[in-house]
């Protein structure tokens, strides 16, 4: 078997492409969010005519404008992953998948581009009411392209409304069964809501760094603070209804995924534990070292104590998923979802006492907690697309016999450079970022009073303005 | 052969896909090439004022190129899963050369330390430069052909790489970089103008000497290229577009070296590659993958192309609007005051 440093090249092209997506995924996370962040502060100084809206805006758009253009360069990767490491499977899906992701970049991602310039230098010159839409089309652009996208990664999950041509192809049958097939309404929701909460977790995250570091009388610091752990309050709880019903929708179409993420071995015919922690050992079929709360696994999943739950044991070998990693990685990002309930609620607490300002702990867990998202979200994907396998296309089509024809040595070596050039460069990305973050909100931020002329530039600051 | 083709679904297709890679090539060509240009103009107020000149459309403008990765998949799964594989360490290098080069937009103002600036200034230019190379190999490869058998790839790792598709490849950094010096002469006035007017002229030469290099190997590739431009009745079809090409170049040199209308050079270089392309797609036709796979063989199916072309018939001409608003609100001689740091 030809191999690069001891892999195969179909599981390099499996590396490659978590490496490539993980990334990726990373900034449309934060990107959405805070798109509908900036719409949401454009229109609250348009019309209240308060600076501090103007000069929040101007802060998180400049951090906007990095996250977005990382997002952007790792994207175009991605539009062409497929091609080169996936390419069986791109002459198979194509027909179906391949005008999904036409679409997106028709309805999305060049009304985002054709607005972004307008929204990041734009202002003088159309206007604050055109800036406004401008604003208003990113965000918009930013949420129809996790729409098209996740479409298609349902299909994948749950695929329907497709014939199987002579040639192999899957051809498109239904498209109105094909966009909405049954997961895609839960896997948008729970994508949106968490792209929502990783973004409230960094401002609220951003917010309490700078009152702990003495910023009280900022109002800015304040505003954001606020709203950031409004949204925590409310949307945390809400991700958890959302994620349970995705649960739960995913025990009906994918049951072996399930079995991965509550790590059930063997079949509990009257009622199954949910499993706190153990170490899972697929290849001798059995959890090591659980910790478990009986019965709770099926009242969760099957809304009854003693309702039957098949486990691992009732699916042949080579149809499971690598359980480990979908075991710890459910395991990882519910973790994280009840710590945001925790600090949502606790903020809530704080507030009615009046002392949301002042709480120096419930700060530090906030900053703390500011780049959970980013590892939920991870984890996440990590827990979906692992627990697909050992398919592409669910049921379908195998992941072994999914990949192009290439060499290991081929993909090893681009495997290499992607991962080089992705730390470097988004590692001085996260560096740039921080060091925006690192400074408070404040006069500077690019409202007309306070620095002479437009500003028109890709550089929007200069490094003084940025360290003083 | 004829050239007389029904009008259906997939040239349709065809057409609009090679609509959209034009695009690409003349809008992401023109800010590849202001990367390229870089080098040779050290000082940070010229890089300043070359960066400015494109930081607010250049995302735009790069989003063609997934719409060309997207339209290839969707349209012509087979050609793209022949492809890719095919030019698989040229692509690579692409994408990595444009993470290099499109994150310096953002980032080449957040650096602090000289040393820092210099890191994105060097990204900026690598970047531009190796993604424009690797466009013309990929460009290269794909017209010397590419193996296939069945429904996949069957050529070695090192194929793309002859004197052709490096020939093609450097035809279009210098081409990126004329077309580059030419909207700096439509974006900038007076003395900062002075010496992109001056390099257009050489690049002008040099873009129409590459063209010609390349128009002269391209028909000794392949039996079928040399057929269609070389015998009657082909010939007639074929030959109006090196008429025009030393028409629209005699029309460049005489724009580039008398002062004024300073857009014109810039719409003669888009027309200039806009009968390039034809004639590249008047050789290849009807292969989408010479010798052996046409673009009916990739084709996607009728469904998938109806469904499509539906959201292209509407959505393209509302993209091409609001791209061409966007435009429009960054529109004349950029200000060296503005926005210069």
């Amino acid at each position: 078997m030809d191999t690069f440093l001891g892999f195969e090249a179909v599981l390099l092209a499996r590396m490659q492409f978590a490496f490539t997506v993980a990334f990726h995924f990373i900034f449309p996370a934060f990107s959405i969010g805070l798109a509908s962040y900036l719409a949401v502060l454009n229109a609250l100084w348009i019309r209240s005519g308060d600076r501090i809206w103007l000069r929040l805006f101007n802060y998180w758009v400049k951090i906007f404008a990095v996250v977005f253009a990382m997002g952007v360069v790792s994207g175009i990767v991605m539009s062409y992953q497929f091609g080169t490491n996936w390419s069986v499977f791109s002459d198979r899906a194509g027909p179906v998948i391949g005008p999904l992701m036409a679409y997106e970049v028709m309805t999305a991602f060049f009304l985002e581009a054709g607005f972004l310039g307008i929204m990041l230098f734009g202002r003088e010159k159309v206007g604050d009411g055109l800036h406004m839409v401008a604003t208003a089309m990113v965000a918009i652009g930013t949420a129809i392209s996790a729409t098209w996208i996740l479409s298609v990664n349902s299909w994948m999950h749950t695929p329907q409304g497709h014939v199987i041509g002579e040639n192999g192809q899957f051809l498109p049958a239904d498209w109105i069964e094909i966009i909405f097939n049954p997961s895609f309404p839960y896997r948008l929701a729970h994508a949106l809501t968490a792209a929502y909460l990783t973004t409230a977790f960094v401002v609220g995250g951003v917010g309490a760094w700078h009152l702990l570091r003495g910023n009280h009388d900022n109002r800015g610091v304040r505003r954001m603070f606020s709203m950031a752990m409004w949204m925590a309050a409310v949307v945390a709880p809400l991700q958890i209804v959302i994620g349970d019903a995705h649960g739960l929708n995913t025990l009906e179409h994918q049951p072996a995924k399930v079995m991965a993420m509550e790590g059930h071995f063997e079949s509990h015919p009257d009622g199954a534990p949910l499993i706190l922690f153990g170490i899972p050992d697929q290849a001798a079929g059995e959890m090591r070292y659980s910790v478990e709360i009986p019965k709770l696994s099926s009242l969760i999943l099957k809304h009854d104590l003693n309702a039957p739950l098949a486990g691992l044991d009732t699916i042949p070998d080579d149809e499971e998923p690598p359980v480990a990693v979908v075991f710890w990685a459910f395991r990882i990002m519910v973790g994280i979802g009840f710590l945001m309930l925790g600090v949502g609620a606790w903020s809530l607490w704080a507030r009615w006492r009046g002392r949301l300002y002042d709480s120096p702990w419930l700060l530090r867990a906030a900053v703390a907690m500011g780049p959970s998202g980013f590892v939920a979200v991870t984890a996440g994907w990590f827990t979906t697309e692992v627990g697909r396998q050992p398919y592409t296309i669910y049921g379908l089509l195998r992941t072994a016999d999914s990949a192009s024809p290439l060499d290991a040595a081929a993909v090893g070596a681009s495997l290499i450079a992607f991962i080089c050039v992705y730390f470097a460069v988004f590692g001085a990305g996260v560096v740039y970022i921080l060091r925006l973050m690192a400074h408070p909100p404040e006069r500077g931020e690019g409202d007309a009073e306070d620095i002479p002329g437009p500003i028109r530039s890709g550089g929007m600051h200069t490094p003084e303005d940025v360290t003083s | 052969m004829s050239l007389a083709v029904s009008f259906d679904l997939t040239v349709a297709w065809a057409l609009l896909l090679a609509f959209a890679v034009w695009i690409y090539v003349v809008l992401d060509g023109f800010d590849l090439g202001i990367g390229i240009l870089y080098p040779l103009f050290p000082k940070k107020r010229s890089r300043d004022l070359m960066m400015n000149a494109v930081a607010p459309v250049w995302d735009g403008n790069e989003t063609w190129l997934v719409l060309g990765g997207g339209g290839l998949m969707a349209a012509f799964p087979l050609a793209y899963a022949i492809l890719l594989p095919a030019l698989y360490p040229p692509i690579v290098a692409m994408l990595l050369a444009l993470v290099f080069r499109g994150v310096a937009f953002e980032f080449r103002w957040k650096a602090i330390t000289p040393a820092g600036l210099k890191f994105w200034d060097a990204a900026f230019f690598g970047g531009s430069f190796l993604a424009a190379l690797a466009q013309g190999v990929t460009l290269g490869a794909l017209l010397q052909g590419i193996e296939v058998e069945g429904r996949a790839y069957a050529g070695g790792w090192w194929d793309w790489l002859t004197p052709f598709s490096l020939l093609t490849g450097v035809a279009v950094a210098a081409g990126y970089a004329f077309l580059g010096a030419c909207w700096l002469v439509l974006k900038l006035e007076g003395e900062d103008q002075k010496p992109f007017r001056h390099l257009a002229r050489l690049l002008g030469l040099v873009t129409v000497g590459f063209i010609a290099a390349v128009s002269l190997a391209t028909p000794f590739l392949e039996a079928d290229y040399w057929l269609r431009w070389f015998t009657w009745p082909q010939m007639a079809a074929a030959a109006p577009v090196p008429v025009a090409v030393a028409v629209i170049a005699l029309l460049l040199a005489r724009s580039l070296t008398h002062e004024g209308r300073d857009w014109l050079p810039f719409v003669l270089a888009l027309t200039l590659f806009g009968l390039c392309f034809l004639g590249l797609g008047l050789s290849i036709w009807p292969k989408i993958i010479p010798p052996d796979i046409t673009i009916w063989d990739a084709a996607a199916p009728e469904k998938s192309q109806v469904f499509m072309g539906v959201g292209a018939l509407v959505l393209l001409p509302i993209i091409l609007g609001y791209t061409a608003y966007a435009y429009w609100v960054f529109r004349g001689k950029l200000d060296p005051d503005k926005g210069y740091h």
